[in-house]
């Protein structure tokens, strides 16, 4: 039954299409008037803006509309009138309402009122089918939607809409949908300005700032910022100047800058200091979004390092630190010579070629014993580096940390060179013992064709190595050499490949380990150069101003009148600030996939940190 | 208006739909799933402490209990506020748009607003879900570009899964609706 009702309703009504009056809820409660607003015919809807009081002068009315229109380029208009009965109902004020609407034409004529009680609202929408003002009105369904004027005019829709072109006159509506009510409420900010004191010609009610309070403080820091910035851009683009100067181009001092982190995040920094102090003014809220994320990051940095300097620097902790430092380097150069002391042995009860298991081990201690010395003659001078060094952390928290990854990539040397040499020896193994495996099966790689080709040795001649080859037949000599060489190398390969084996295998897992430390140093302090802490911030404190969308809800409404929703703005979540709002960061992503990384482990090439620079390669 | 009918999802549990007629152009309907049971919160909990337990014997580290304690505490909260949903509602406003809302059993809600103008249809379609061939309402997005490609299939009722009969009848009317707008939109 209801769906019948409904369908004879809407066979009635025709298939005109529902009127929406946006109705802001602070003018709620207000006197009757005037609504004043902007009507978007595409989608019939009304967006009121403001109600103008009684009593008024209609011209000073309309000249009050054009200088807004003149300058926020909204079509502003009288749409209707609004009625608020606070006491009995005047049949006066009906009449003289109904008179207004031929004072101002707009089609269609909005009428708003509000009865006694809260609950019960009315709205009429008449549409005039003649030129003439007593011709036949029709009358159109509405509907009624409640919204927040601040939080419309301060929130921003994500994702942006297209930047409608600030044409001369009326041309606006090129945001479609609901973009076009947001677009509407922030372009009117001008009819916003003035506040409930003015004693303009015209009384209006809309929403209202409660005032800026003015600070000496913040003014004075308002005429210093200008100055400062300026100051501190001179500054910038010497220190950048004489980062590019020639003195540090050549060659091994380029070679260590591209290798050190701390290099990378000092040169971030710069630009991430050039992009906050540039007197540029920001282009788009976007901009301006990236230059306060980017002001915030750096502030936190810069008081979590001083942070960490301060406790550094309580208690004298550098002396200690120094004092631990080269204990903990004798420690684990102790524990590595028991390591390979273990490897030379039977590790695990493996039985390994003990010639050159020897061989390796005491190569690789020889290697410790260099460290040590080398670790103990630093020793005297380690304490002043570290206080030097931890100076440093007042730039930041991510420059000390990135201090901190090449310190330990700097102790960590001996390792990083086992690693290297086990590599070496491992890959140099591997790589023979895949050439002389087709060898073996009688193939041969064919360099011109890049491809395995089949060969044939004729292994009776081998098997008949003392005999002289007959003549005439061009027997292959060469060929029965190559394989009897290298089957008997492939043997000793292959009895040699677990010595060689194991070396690399316990050096690739301790390597493995101090980049997953540096790895981890990197990760912090990407996390820091990127997370955008404003717009984090802004979103947990002020909710609407990061918008995603809008969510309705239906208030109770009495029947036979127009239909109330109530619109909210609906804000973006937490995933999605971050991603539309992160900072470029240095760009360190994993450069190796887990597959790639296996396979490179698997033969013995060299992997590195997942810090490498883009631009330059070595 | 308002009516009410008891309803089975499509593994059998059961579901109710509130059907809400605010006005010819604008209609809710409401699915609401039981709320989480005592029994299944209690079985849960006593496996996890029982568990725990047993552990602690082998073991003999108090630490086991304790985490035992804030696990349970932890995957409860975590559950009634990320995965457990209560109602999940369906709004269709003649014009203005459809939107679903999803409340959580904690009382969170996330909505989900999609303008009239963006939507090209809403149909019933056909899914693989684990071993059985499921029917689900979704909404057709325009794709901005070109006016006759579809760009997002948004699914609605996406934790309830209510069953043909249920979809059948949101399906007409939010096509009503649908049929109005077009007419509405063709006929300035």
């Amino acid at each position: 039954m209801p769906r019948l009702l409904q369908l004879l309703w809407a066979q009635l009504s025709g298939p005109g299409m529902v009127l929406k009056a946006f109705f802001p809820t602070c003018c709620a409660s207000a006197d009757s008037g005037l609504l004043v607003g902007r009507w978007v015919p595409e989608q019939s809807s009304a967006v009121v803006l403001a109600v103008v009081h009684f009593p008024f002068i209609p011209v000073q009315v309309k000249e009050l509309l054009a200088q807004v229109q003149q300058a926020s380029q909204v079509g502003v208009a009288v749409l209707g009138t609004w009625c608020h009965r606070r006491q009995e109902p005047e049949e006066s004020l009906g009449h003289f309402l109904e008179g207004l609407g031929t004072l101002f034409s707009h089609e269609p004529w909005l009428q708003l009122c509000r009865e006694r009680g809260s609950k019960s609202w009315n709205c009429k929408a008449t549409r005039r089918q003649g030129p003439t003002p007593l011709a036949p009105a029709c009358e159109d369904q509405v509907m009624l939607i409640f919204y927040d004027q601040r939080k419309v005019l301060l929130s921003r829709l994500h994702p942006p809409a297209a930047l409608p072109e600030r044409q001369a006159g009326d041309a606006t509506a090129s945001a479609g949908g609901l973009a076009a009510v947001f677009d509407t409420v922030a372009r009117s900010e001008v009819l916003f300005q003035s506040d409930r004191f003015d004693e303009g010609p015209v009384r209006l009610t809309h929403w209202q700032s409660e005032g800026v309070e003015a600070s000496i403080l913040v003014e004075l820091a308002k005429r210093a910022a200008g100055p400062v910035c300026l100051l501190l851009a001179c500054l910038l683009s010497l220190v950048s100047a004489a980062s590019a100067c020639r003195v540090f181009r050549p060659w091994p001092l380029s070679f260590i800058w591209s290798k050190l982190s701390t290099c990378e995040q000092l040169r971030h920094r710069l630009d991430q200091l050039t992009l906050v102090v540039s007197a540029h003014r920001a282009e788009g809220p976007a901009q301006l979004m990236r230059k306060a994320n980017t002001l915030v990051s750096v502030l936190l940095d810069m008081a979590l390092g001083l942070l960490l300097l301060s406790w550094l620097h309580r208690k004298d902790r550098f002396a200690h630190l120094a004092e631990a430092l080269v204990p903990v380097a004798d420690r684990v150069a102790e524990e590595l010579q028991h390591l390979l002391q273990w490897l030379m042995g039977a590790p695990a009860g493996l039985k390994m070629n003990r010639a050159l298991d020897q061989v390796l081990g005491r190569f690789f201690l020889y290697h410790i014993h260099l460290w040590i010395s080398y670790i103990h003659l630093m020793s005297p001078f380690i304490e002043h580096i570290l206080w030097h060094l931890g100076l440093s952390a007042c730039l930041g928290l991510t420059v000390a940390l990135s201090i901190l990854s090449d310190i330990i990539s700097l102790l960590t040397f001996h390792i990083y060179c086992f690693y290297v040499y086990g590599a070496r020896l491992y890959s140099l193994k591997i790589h023979g013992l895949s050439s002389l495996w087709r060898l073996f099966r009688g193939k041969k790689w064919n360099v011109l064709r890049q491809r395995v080709d089949s060969c044939s040795y004729d292994l009776d001649q081998v098997w008949r190595a003392g005999i002289p080859p007959r003549t005439g037949e061009g027997c292959p000599n060469w060929h029965q050499a190559a394989l009897f060489i290298g089957t008997l190398l492939f043997t000793i390969l292959i009895f040699l490949l677990p010595t060689t084996a194991l070396y690399y295998l316990v050096f690739t897992l301790l390597r493995l380990l101090v980049v997953t430390v540096q790895g981890l140093v990197h990760l912090l302090v990407d996390l820091i150069n990127s997370l955008p802490l404003y717009s984090l911030g802004l979103r947990l404190c002020r909710p609407y101003r990061l918008a995603a969308g809008v969510k309705f809800r239906v208030l109770e409404h009495e029947a036979g009148r127009p239909l109330r929703l109530l619109m909210q703005i609906n804000p973006l979540p937490f995933s999605h600030v971050v991603r539309t709002y992160r900072l470029p960061s240095c760009g360190c992503h994993p450069k190796h996939s887990w597959g790639s990384l296996c396979r490179k482990l698997f033969f013995g090439e060299l992997i590195y940190p997942w810090r490498q620079r883009g631009d330059k390669q070595d | 208006m308002e009516d009410e009918r008891s309803l089975s999802d499509i593994c059998g549990g059961r579901l109710a739909l509130h059907r809400r007629y605010y006005s010819p152009s604008c209609l809710e309907f409401c699915l609401s799933c039981p709320r989480i049971s005592l029994r299944s919160i209690t079985a849960v909990t006593c496996t996890v402490w029982l568990a725990a337990y047993g552990l602690f014997t082998l073991c003999e580290n108090s630490m086991i209990l304790s985490a035992a304690i804030f696990i349970t505490l932890l995957g409860l909260l975590g559950y009634l506020h990320f995965v457990k949903i209560d109602h999940e509602t369906l709004l269709i406003i003649d014009s203005l748009g459809i939107q679903m809302t999803s409340s959580y059993a904690s009382g969170k809600e996330s909505t989900t607003f999609i303008e009239m103008g963006k939507v090209k249809d809403v149909i019933i379609n056909e899914a693989i879900y684990m071993q059985k061939v499921i029917y689900y309402l979704c909404i057709l997005l325009k794709d901005p570009v070109e006016p006759h490609g579809i760009s997002q299939v948004v699914p609605i009722f996406q934790s309830a899964k209510p069953r043909l009969d249920c979809l059948i009848e949101v399906y007409r009317s939010c096509q009503e609706i649908l049929a109005h707008q077009k007419a509405a939109s063709t006929s300035p």
